[in-house]
């Protein structure tokens, strides 16, 4: 039930002392007695480096999470070579898989925190698992940077003071696409996406902003499949018989792939307009190679495209590194630890509390540009690019895309901070 | 004084009519032989009186009670016990501890979470093995036994209940001759001093012949004899359809 | 109109897969009473094979066949060899190991197949000359999927052919109805069974690869496919081939509808399904009662041994415990208070395997039922901590007092079945009933009492609580009860003829079981502030169950010993490793096969040969 796997860091020394092993029997004390070496000092490196728990899904979703493994570990290496963070002290990553599952997430932060003595905690892709990682980092006071999961209660609701989100939410993410959305023809709206905390909250705000800026739309039909289980041939055609004119769909991975499929041939997406969170990111557009769909309004992460400076560098550095093209997740995952970096470095602290007010306004340079953490909701202004899918050389990619700030989709500071429960 | 009354005991497994129309009387007193060649319907029987297969027709009353359809354990908490042709007892137990668990349920204290079973009852049961001539080997696991000697083990149990009839289908099946006799003495002994009414089956013609106050001969479900052990011995009938093959 | 036969339609392709890979679960264990875990595995591996030949070869419509039936050849292969590999050892051993068995091969298979074809899901071609629809009432409707409504009814016939105009079919049949008459009949039982899983799994493997045209490729393909089929299985009587069939219809046309009228709770639909049947029909819906249920050999008649001056050990254990948090650090009091918990859970389960001979394959879903007792009373009660962990056992001995009383009905493997099935519908419910469990969010915040805050302090109120609970478990074993429930196991005869109710000894066993394991689950809840619908899942069923058998049987003690190597090895070794599947894989097959009396067992073998 508890399973993960380290990725980067050895292990530190365990922590189980004589006493215990004397009250276990012989057996089990020989597999504790693996002590690894000790977190020591390395050269170069003046003071005690300072430790990063991370935790993401890399055995439940590894189309998004290997990318994002290899973004941090450029990340990383960046940083070290440039002398780690508070210019003395070298950053460590101790990495591990939650396998997907929140209770696993919850498990291995405790054990990062207590065996492996991190200072701060990072990363989870799925949205459950972002809120189970920040319920503990507040209950034991500790920084979190959550990289991916998009929704809104993790910065909102269900916000709190150690807990940041870097990717830019399912509100603000709705936002973008509805302002596409609202430009359409379409009157009559079905939705489909995965019956948990993502798609929920993407459906919840998709609605709600398009109402307000079209109120002559109505939604004729929702489509809850369980995330993973998709019965793609009878949800494709129960959402057909509503006869709707456009859809929102917010499944993404294989269910997506499925839903593709079965929707091209059963004509759901003749003379229909989709609109799709997340489509346009690689990890799931490519693998679905010349059978992307076509002119679907997304969000997501035009590569080969996009020709600032920070981006060019960013995608040289990595494609060296890694001699393969970057994926969305690479920029979240490359993105995360330079924000976690320079938290520290402005903290001048390993501390908890000093990271956590650091954290609060920081701004840091990311391949998409500029990047603040904003101190009202702890949200960042990170955003995403806007366009329509479309398949070129035999693979899916996006056109008429425009990079969306993420600022100007959150509301004001004052709103936003009312959203937060008081602390 | 108990009667046991048998009328007309019908059961057929597939068409094929195991007992068939089985009707007699077992009292207080009786040491009451169940004879027949294999698969003459004897087990059957067996299993229609104590519940465990119900009778497609018919009736056993046991002091005018009506036992069909009881389960089992309600005919046996009515006072029949009855030893298994092949044994069954619970081999994970010791024998002490397989006639107490007899006595805790006859106490109806089964559902007990807190005393240790194995001091209750421990000196009766020690008693009824002693009877039987176990009482040497009451802490050995009922699993490593020699047949005979669970043979034995069963009979203390199926008395423990004190019941008023006793069934036992091949009770000295597996023992020394000189086992079966005392085996059998033991049984008539019971019978005498405490009334007790009981239906066995066996093989062992001397047995049968030896023991017996009267006997049943049963062949192809149909009871074809019934008498003393002499009257039986002397039925042409008998000869013909049993003894004249078996022996 | 137009959209309601479609909607049938797509049921029928939903039911035509179902049917292929339920109907080889089904032959397998009419013919070798072994549920096999692995079925679903074989599916998975399938649709894998699958995908690496059509890439390769499926441009053509002869190649797309080729490779498909390939792929199911293949997977034939495959099967016969775990037959005679592992299988075939296990055909007499207790039905718990027969179980693990099959989930140690789970385990394996998928980080084998994660280290041939890559973690990434696999999208493969669509099947070549198929890729079109046709419109049906002016609806279009994919022609592949309409070939597979086709190959459902066409692979019954030929099964039906197979079994009643071949004498390899009259064989297996005969097999199926009575496996000592067939060996009488001068067949080698052991090639036929050979035979048998060639078959099951080429059907497993032939699902899998149909599959590689509609979705994509992925290493959850074989558990969620396995449940799926056990269900109709289950449902259509297990062992029938026309009751998978019928079962698997029913199910597409639940799926296919159910998600137009209730589109959040797809998953509680078909367990809900299943259970209404089994209440109505307990042998399914085309299921035969059998006079005889099938028994594995109860190999458990070892007495159970007390251990002699064993209280005064477990004292000075317990004071040793205690004294730990004075001495270590959080993490090796948190890992301990996570053993204790374990204990006490696997302890729960012993009470079922070892002293009833009640083989459970849902019992996670107390120890989840506890957890979210406790979670639920904290949210929508605000309870304090103490009321709170009252309430866990209250809802998992109320869980185990409901489902008990179905499951006691069955002996064997159709018991582990619905035990399984409960389990199945407590998770789905946890899952899908958002509004009150949080569904897949689970419920956050449950917390410790301020007095009980410090890790150290809820390490004792821990080891207080379980250590009680378990004391208690210890005298009930002792005490008539346990030995009433060990008295139904070696011998239901004989229990029955003396007066014990043996259903009845067995259905409170099965509520103070599920109590003891509430208990551990509440404790668990507060212990990580949080619960998830995991809690209820297969996996921490059957962790459960390995923690039992690593531990040995036939002691008392075995599951205590069981869950502290069990956790231990997992959290401080496993992590040291991208292979723990594998591991624990290999792990269960060699305890299965090498180890059946478990680590206690094992020592105690060694100081009597000594």
């Amino acid at each position: 039930m508890m399973h993960r796997r380290p990725i980067a860091a050895p292990p530190a020394n365990r922590l189980l002392p004589g006493a215990l092993l004397a009250a276990l029997s012989a057996a089990v004390a020989a597999t504790t007695l693996t002590a690894g070496p000790a977190a020591a000092q390395k050269a170069g490196f003046s003071g005690a480096p300072v430790r990063v728990g991370e935790i993401n899904s890399y055995t439940g979703l590894p189309a998004f999470t290997i990318p994002y493994r290899q973004g941090w570990q450029l990340a990383l290496e960046e940083i070290n070579a440039q002398g780690g963070v508070i210019g003395c002290c070298e950053l460590q990553v101790v990495s591990r898989d939650d396998a997907g599952k929140p209770d696993d997430a919850v498990r291995v932060a405790q054990e990062l925190v207590t065996n492996e003595a991190v200072d701060v905690l990072a990363g989870t892709y799925f949205s459950h698992i972002g809120l189970a990682v920040a319920d503990f980092a507040a209950r034991n006071k500790v920084p979190f940077v959550a990289a991916e999961p998009l929704t809104d209660a993790i910065t909102w609701s269900k916000g709190n003071r150690y807990t940041f989100r870097l990717r830019p939410s399912t509100y603000m993410q709705a936002a973008m696409l509805v302002e596409e959305a609202a430009k359409l023809p379409a009157k009559r709206w079905a939705t489909v996406a995965p019956n948990y905390e993502y798609g929920q909250s993407a459906v919840t705000w998709f609605k709600q902003l398009l109402k307000e800026k079209r109120p002559d739309v109505e939604f004729v039909a929702e489509q809850w499949p369980a995330q993973g289980k998709l019965e793609a041939g009878p949800t494709v055609q129960a959402l057909a018989a509503a006869n709707p004119e456009a859809i929102f769909n917010v499944t993404f991975g294989a269910d997506l792939a499925k839903f593709v499929r079965e929707g091209e041939g059963r004509g759901l997406f003749r003379n229909r307009k989709i609109v799709s969170l997340l489509t346009g990111e690689p990890e799931y557009l490519e693998p679905m190679k010349d059978e992307a769909p076509e002119g679907w309004i997304v969000t997501g992460y035009p590569w080969d495209q996009i020709d600032t400076p920070a981006h060019k560098a960013f995608v040289a550095a990595y494609t060296a590194r890694f001699k393969e093209s970057p994926k969305q997740g690479s920029v979240v995952g490359y993105t995360t630890m330079k924000a976690v970096a320079a938290a520290i470095t402005k903290a001048r602290s390993s501390n908890a509390e000093p990271i956590v007010d650091a954290l609060a306004g920081l701004t840091i340079d990311s391949p998409f540009g500029p990047v603040t953490f904003r101190a009202s909701d702890h949200q960042a202004t990170m955003g995403a690019y806007v366009g329509t899918t479309t398949v070129k050389d035999g693979r899916g990619t996006m056109k008429d895309w425009h990079y969306a700030d993420g600022a100007n989709y959150l509301p004001p500071d004052e709103a936003a901070r009312k959203l937060r429960p008081a602390e | 004084m108990s009667e046991l009354v048998v009328r007309d005991l019908q059961r057929s497994f597939g068409g094929v009519q195991a007992v068939d129309g089985v009707s007699f009387t077992l009292r207080s007193g009786d040491l009451l032989a169940l004879i027949g060649p294999n698969g003459a319907g004897k087990s059957t029987c067996f299993n229609l009186l104590n519940g465990q297969l119900r009778p497609d027709a018919g009736s056993v009353r046991l002091d005018g009670t009506e036992l069909v359809g009881l389960p089992p354990r309600r005919i046996w908490a009515l006072g029949v016990g009855r030893t298994f042709q092949i044994t069954a007892t619970f081999a994970s137990m010791t024998v002490a501890e397989n006639v107490q668990m007899v006595l805790l349920s006859r106490a109806r204290r089964l559902f007990g979470l807190w005393r240790p079973a194995a001091a209750q009852f421990r000196e009766p049961a020690l008693a009824l093995l002693d009877r039987v001539g176990m009482a040497g080997q009451a802490d050995r696991p009922c699993g490593v036994l020699a047949y005979g000697d669970l043979k034995r083990v069963e009979l203390a149990m199926a008395l423990a209940s004190e019941p008023s009839v006793l069934l036992m289908d091949e009770p000295t099946a597996g023992m020394a001759p000189a086992e079966r006799l005392a085996l059998m003495a033991l049984t008539a002994a019971l019978v005498r001093e405490r009334g007790l009414a009981v239906l066995f089956t066996e093989h062992d013609m001397d047995v049968v012949f030896g023991h017996a106050t009267r006997v049943l001969v049963l062949d192809r479900g149909r009871l074809i004899a019934e008498g003393t052990p002499a009257q039986v011995r002397a039925d042409p009938r008998v000869q013909a359809v049993y003894l004249g093959d078996e022996s | 109109m137009s959209f309601l036969l479609v909607q049938a339609l797509s049921g029928l392709a939903t039911a035509a897969t179902l049917f292929l890979v339920s109907s080889g679960l089904t032959i397998v264990f009419g013919v070798t009473r072994i549920v096999n875990f692995a079925h679903g595995s074989f599916y998975m591996v399938g649709a894998y094979v699958g995908w690496s030949l059509i890439e390769r070869f499926g441009t053509t419509p002869a190649g797309f066949w080729g490779s498909v039936a390939a792929a199911a050849l293949a997977m034939g292969l495959l099967g016969a060899a775990m037959e005679i590999g592992l299988l075939r050892r296990l055909y007499r051993s207790p039905e718990l190991f027969q179980l693990l068995g099959t989930f140690g091969v789970v385990l394996v298979v998928q980080d084998a197949a994660a280290w041939f074809w890559g973690p990434e899901d696999l999208l493969g071609r669509r099947a070549a000359g198929l890729k079109g629809s046709v419109d049906i009432l002016d609806q279009p409707f994919p022609l592949y999927d309409l070939v597979l409504i086709g190959l459902g009814p066409l692979v019954l016939g030929l099964l039906w052919l197979l079994f009643n105009r071949t004498r390899w079919g009259t064989l297996v049949r005969a097999a199926t109805q009575d496996r000592e008459m067939a060996s009488a009949l001068g067949v080698d039982p052991a090639r036929l069974f050979t035979g048998v899983l060639f078959l099951g799994c080429a059907l497993a493997g032939l699902g899998g690869a149909l599959q590689v045209p509609r979705e994509a490729v992925t290493l959850h393909m074989d558990m969620a496919i396995v449940v799926e089929a056990f269900v109709v299985v289950v449902v259509g009587g297990m062992g029938s081939l026309p009751g998978a069939f019928l079962a698997s219809l029913l199910i597409g046309q639940l799926q296919a509808f159910g998600i137009l009228v209730f589109p959040q709770i797809t998953l509680v639909l078909v367990f809900l399904f299943m259970a209404v049947v089994l209440v109505l029909r307990p042998h399914g819906l085309l299921g035969r009662a059998e006079e005889v249920p099938p028994t594995a050999p109860a190999a458990l008649t070892v007495p159970l041994s007390a251990g002699t001056a064993a209280h005064w050990w477990a004292l000075a254990l317990l004071a040793a415990l205690a004294l730990v948090p004075l001495a270590a650090g959080d993490y090796a009091v948190i890992l301990l208070t996570e053993v204790v918990i374990l204990a006490l859970f696997a302890a729960s389960l012993h009470l079922l395997i070892g002293l009833g001979g009640l083989v459970s394959f849902g019992h996670a879903a107390y120890f989840g039922l506890g957890a979210y007792g406790a979670a639920l009373l904290v949210k929508h009660a605000a309870a304090p901590m103490p009321l709170a962990l009252a309430g866990a056992p209250l809802l998992a001995g109320a869980g185990a007092l409901l489902a008990g009383w179905f499951c006691v009905r069955r002996s064997g493997l159709y018991f582990a079945m619905l035990t399984l099935a409960f389990a199945q519908i407590a998770w789905s419910v946890a899952f899908q009933w958002s509004a009150v469990t949080g569904g897949d969010n689970g419920i956050l915040g449950v917390w410790p009492s301020a007095w009980a805050a410090g890790k150290a302090a809820y390490y004792w109120l821990t080891l207080g609580l379980c250590g009680g609970a378990l004391w208690l478990l210890r005298r009930a074993a002792f005490a008539p009860f346990g030995y009433a429930l060990r008295a139904g196991r070696d011998s239901s005869l004989r229990a029955e003829s003396v007066g014990i109710d043996v259903r009845r000894v067995q259905w409170m066993a099965f509520v103070l079981a599920g109590t003891a394991a509430g208990l551990a689950g509440g404790l668990y809840a507060f212990a990580k502030g949080s619960v998830f619908p995991t809690l209820l899942a297969v996996p921490l069923s059957v962790d459960a169950l390995v923690m039992v058998l690593m531990g040995g049987i036939q002691t008392v003690t075995g599951p205590l010993a069981g869950a502290a190597v069990f956790h231990l090895l997992w959290s401080e070794v496993m992590s040291a490793t991208d292979w723990w599947r594998l591991i624990l894989g290999l792990v269960i097959v060699a305890l299965v096969l090498v180890f059946p009396k478990g680590i206690v067992g094992f020592l105690a073998g060694l100081r009597g040969r000594a």
